[in-house]
């Protein structure tokens, strides 16, 4: 038994290193699949995620080093473009928020609540559909400012039943803004045999 | 495991039998339960393990023009368009959309059945190729980017699929179109606004 056991416990200890903690997601969402082979690179990028019930949310990544100097900056940004009037702790409290997905004029108000009360706000998603008033333009307009000098990607990740207008609402305020270039974070997916892509990716 | 000679065996009988024979203790642990508790963590970390990274899928939208003649026209002998609808439903029709013959071309199929349509159309462009001046500069791009086949790249370039989700299409839907055109390897295609008139259509047939 003593190899059995051995091996038992290489393997074990293979797991305990591997293993990488998801970070909890502040948002549910099961994204299609595809055959898109690139590997995400998840720091200094914007994620707008779209729920099942087609609600909208914001969330800024950076590298783990740093203290979160440029979503400080976007808050400042949209403090000064949108006039929320936001008081410093509101603006730090801005910088611990885990996800953002609700109109300018209630921000303020959510800001002031703890991280208690935050996590179990409902929070609405930020509106997208009026075409005159797509406040995501305003937010995508906030991160490139922030995050200026450094390449800022966008990653869009939606859910499987989310509708297409809020996706197409999306891409209107990206287009708003002159980006043309987004990422989808999507779960990988093998190239079906017989087709084309398959052929080249035999070859 | 090294053994110490206790000089056991024949040598305790020679105390004599006032001397009481001292216990030898059992060296071995019992690995049962540190066993046991091995597995389970093992079964744990396999459970949480996240096996599939997420990758991303580029997307690249055009540029709003506002003048029309810097948009790019598309020849209607190539074009494809693909209309998506409420559950799952994918529309098609090859070419331009006129009243007259909406009920001829316009059809339905599934997202099985739409790779088949796209492959078949896009041998239909192939077989139908003429050769034009700006092949060659086609040709020359595709070498340039590493592709093998650069021979062969200007021979569809007619070929383009014309994607048009409507309201009542998810999300999936549309990633899963674009996704068949990385699969069926079509170079150009185009996400754009379903017209009145197409999204007329595919409510009617879904009624």
């Amino acid at each position: 038994m003593t190899p059995f056991v051995d091996i038992a416990f290489l393997i074990l200890s293979f797991f305990i290193m591997a293993t990488k903690f998801k970070p909890e997601e502040p948002i549910k969402v099961e994204t299609p699949g595809s055959v898109s082979s690139d590997i995400l690179a998840e720091e200094n990028s914007m994620l707008i995620t779209i729920d099942p019930a087609s609600k909208v949310f914001v969330t800024f990544s950076e590298p783990k080093s740093k203290t979160k100097e440029a979503t400080t900056a976007v808050a400042t940004a949209l403090n000064q473009g949108r006039n929320l009037g936001l008081s410093p702790a509101e603006i730090e409290s801005f910088r611990k928020a885990p996800a953002f997905g609700l109109p300018f004029n209630t921000l303020k108000g959510f800001l002031a609540l703890t991280p208690e009360q935050q996590a179990a706000f409902q929070q609405p998603g930020i509106p997208v559909l009026d075409t005159l008033n797509n406040e995501l333009i305003w937010w995508i307009d906030a991160a490139k400012k922030a995050f200026a000098g450094t390449k800022l990607l966008f990653l869009i990740k939606g859910d499987n039943n989310s509708k297409f207008p809020t996706f197409e609402a999306v891409i209107n305020a990206m287009r708003k803004n002159e980006e043309f270039k987004y990422n989808l974070v999507t779960s990988q997916e093998g190239a079906p045999e017989g087709t084309e892509l398959y052929r080249i990716r035999s070859q | 495991m090294a053994s110490v000679d206790t000089g056991g065996g024949e040598s305790s009988h020679k105390k004599g039998p006032g001397v009481k024979k001292a216990k030898k203790l059992s060296t071995r642990v019992d690995m049962t339960p540190m066993v046991d508790l091995g597995f389970l963590l093992i079964t744990f970390f396999i459970f949480t393990a996240t096996l599939s990274s997420p990758v991303a899928m580029d997307l690249n939208m055009p540029k709003d023009t506002e003048k029309v003649e810097e948009e790019s026209k598309i020849k209607q002998s190539g074009a494809l368009t693909i209309l998506l609808g409420r559950g799952d439903q994918v529309y098609y029709y090859e070419g331009e959309l006129l009243d007259a013959n909406a009920s001829e071309i316009f059809k339905q199929t599934t997202f099985k059945g739409i790779r088949d349509v796209i492959i078949k159309k896009k041998l239909e462009v192939i077989r139908d190729h003429k050769p034009e001046a700006k092949d060659e500069e086609i040709k020359q791009k595709a070498k340039a980017k590493g592709d093998k086949d650069w021979e062969k790249a200007a021979l569809d370039r007619d070929f383009f699929v014309v994607i048009k989700p409507n309201a009542e299409a998810t999300y999936k839907n549309t990633v899963d179109i674009l996704d068949e055109m990385t699969i069926n390897n079509v170079k150009r295609f185009a996400m754009v606004k379903i017209s009145e008139t197409e999204d007329k259509l595919v409510q009617a047939t879904q009624k």
